[in-house]
């Protein structure tokens, strides 16, 4: 076995126990961490793919953003000694056939693609391409997803100082 | 065996060829990972025991007074006294804590400030890891230190703890935009994220002076915001020992609260280096100029000894804020970065971006 072979195996056997232990913890702050591992050995991944920038995104975005506020939100919202109850019979039979029907389609889906195996070396991708593409507006271009993400998010951020500002009109604070 | 002090690069690839010629790659692969990862944490010891000392004697300087003088030569082992110390105080169990989360936080802190580390050119030729996007790693890692204070402030079962925690949040969380917008400045100025094109670039001139006054002012947002960032005063809040007893370490002692400590001031370096990399010209020489002479004679300094000066200029200046300004109330922390430096931030982006497009540095 080739060291790349056992990082490989080292990170998918992260992947799948931390995996089932965030559904499976009976504690919330406990499964946000377990969720963190989870996020981190996929960029452990990204970062054998020699993929950096998708590695160093999934670092900042979901372990450091995400989960950040996971658990700031857990730390506002629960006290330590909260535990969940264990779900009954019939709830944890329909969600595992829902998420095993899922996990099928997922496979065949991907079963179903024609990978083209090489043996040319993982490439690392220069950020000049993945910044020019990102903004490009050609055949290959994302201005335009880039764009309407961009409304989403100012959509979300208004939302959310109106959800923050309701309650009527403020009266004048006394200055300090 | 080729050893330069002014130029790492032949010596690391003696030490691969003559491994791998003795050993399968893989094992060759194998013991230089170990090579490197006890060279990073033996750096990392001796440099956190001698922060720790530059602090006291620092405050000590800036209050009026000796500071560490009985222990040594000038009180030098006072810090490894202590060390010995931390290491002998009883690790004191809580009852109605999570223990796993609260024995998991000190090494979640301690392991972002590790893998920050690893990306730091020390010098031409010693480096651990050159990813080409270098920048974006540093920050991206060093914004996972917050999650294992936030455990430590939950996991301790105590208010204390658990404000603490929640205000290092709020404070990491909102000064991380500020620090990655000072390095996208410098990025848009280098053309590159990779951390050795960076200071390659710089060997014309330090980016601070080459990138005019947008680069100063990205320096200064990055000095404020890095502060912050790494929960030092004037921006303590999350430890204020007025009111919170010590914040989020409160219910630690012994060796884990030495991880939180240590990493404290580790972060502190790595801010500096970080600093120090991108817009002091990381190893390179000081040069004018064509003034020959007195590059030449600036030459004569091997890099890692212009790192370690840089790096501990900006360490001398972030203790120089902690101990004369008085710390933020949160309301002020939140002004100071969401109404003043993030705007200043993104109109400091557009002109170095306008500046770069003119052709106007040099």
């Amino acid at each position: 076995m080739t060291l790349n072979q056992l990082m490989f195996v080292l990170f998918g056997l992260m992947l799948i126990v931390f995996g089932i232990l965030t559904v499976t913890s009976r504690r919330i702050l406990r499964a946000a961490v377990y969720l963190l591992f989870v996020l981190v050995s996929t960029a452990g991944l990204y970062f054998m793919l020699n993929y950096q920038f998708l590695a160093a995104v999934q670092l900042t975005l979901y372990a450091g953003g995400i989960v950040v506020l996971i658990i700031f939100s857990i730390l506002l919202t629960s006290h330590i000694s909260q535990k969940f109850e264990p779900v009954g019979l019939k709830k944890s039979i329909f969600s595992a056939l829902a998420a095993i029907t899922g996990a099928i389609v997922t496979i065949v889906t991907i079963l179903d693609f024609q990978f083209s195996a090489t043996a040319e070396a993982a490439r690392e991708i220069d950020m000049k391409v993945i910044g020019k593409s990102l903004l490009a507006t050609g055949r290959d271009g994302y201005v335009l997803p880039f764009e309407v993400i961009s409304i989403l998010l100012i959509a979300a951020m208004i939302a959310a100082i109106v959800v923050a500002k309701k309650g009527g009109p403020k009266k004048s604070v006394s200055d300090n | 065996m080729p050893f330069d002090i002014y130029d790492f690069t032949s010596f690391t690839q003696w030490i691969d060829t003559s491994l791998r010629s003795s050993m399968s790659p893989a094992g060759a692969v194998a013991v230089e990972f170990l090579i490197v990862g006890v060279m990073i944490l033996l750096f990392y010891a001796v440099i956190g025991l001698f922060l720790v000392y530059a602090e006291r004697k620092v405050c000590a300087f800036m209050q009026n007074r000796l500071g560490p003088n009985r222990v040594g030569p000038f009180g030098m082992f006072q810090t490894i006294a202590d060390l010995v110390k931390l290491l002998l105080v009883e690790l004191v169990p809580i009852r109605n804590a999570d223990k796993f989360l609260f024995n998991l936080a000190p090494f979640i802190v301690i392991t972002a400030s590790f893998m920050a580390i690893s990306a730091i050119p020390f010098a031409k030729g010693l480096h651990a890891i050159d990813l080409n996007i270098g920048v974006l790693y540093v920050i991206a890692v060093s914004a996972m230190g917050v999650i294992g204070v936030l455990l430590a402030g939950w996991s301790s079962n105590n208010k204390y703890s658990l404000i603490g925690a929640m205000r290092s949040g709020a404070q990491i969380v909102s000064y991380e935009l500020s620090v990655g917008l000072s390095l996208i400045t410098i990025v848009i100025l280098a053309g590159s994220m990779q951390l050795s094109e960076i200071v390659n670039a710089q060997s014309t001139g330090w980016f601070i002076f080459k990138g005019h006054i947008p680069a100063f002012i990205a320096f200064v947002i990055f000095l404020i915001s890095s502060t912050a960032e790494t929960n030092r005063g004037p921006f303590d809040l999350a430890e204020a020992e007025s009111e919170l007893t010590a914040g989020y370490h409160t219910e630690y002692s012994g060796i884990k609260f030495a991880f939180f400590f240590l990493a404290e001031y580790m972060n502190m370096f790595i801010v500096a280096s970080i600093a120090a990399t991108v817009f002091l010209g990381g190893w390179m020489p000081f040069h004018i100029g064509s003034w020959n002479g007195f590059n030449a004679i600036m030459d004569y300094l091997p890099p890692f000894i212009w790192y370690l000066l840089k790096t501990f200029f900006v360490v001398f200046l972030m203790m120089w804020f902690k101990w004369t300004f008085p710390r933020l109330r949160i309301d002020q922390l939140l002004t100071l970065e969401w109404k003043y430096l993030l705007p200043i931030n993104m109109m400091n982006v557009l002109i170095m971006a306008f500046i770069v497009l003119m052709g106007w540095h040099f």
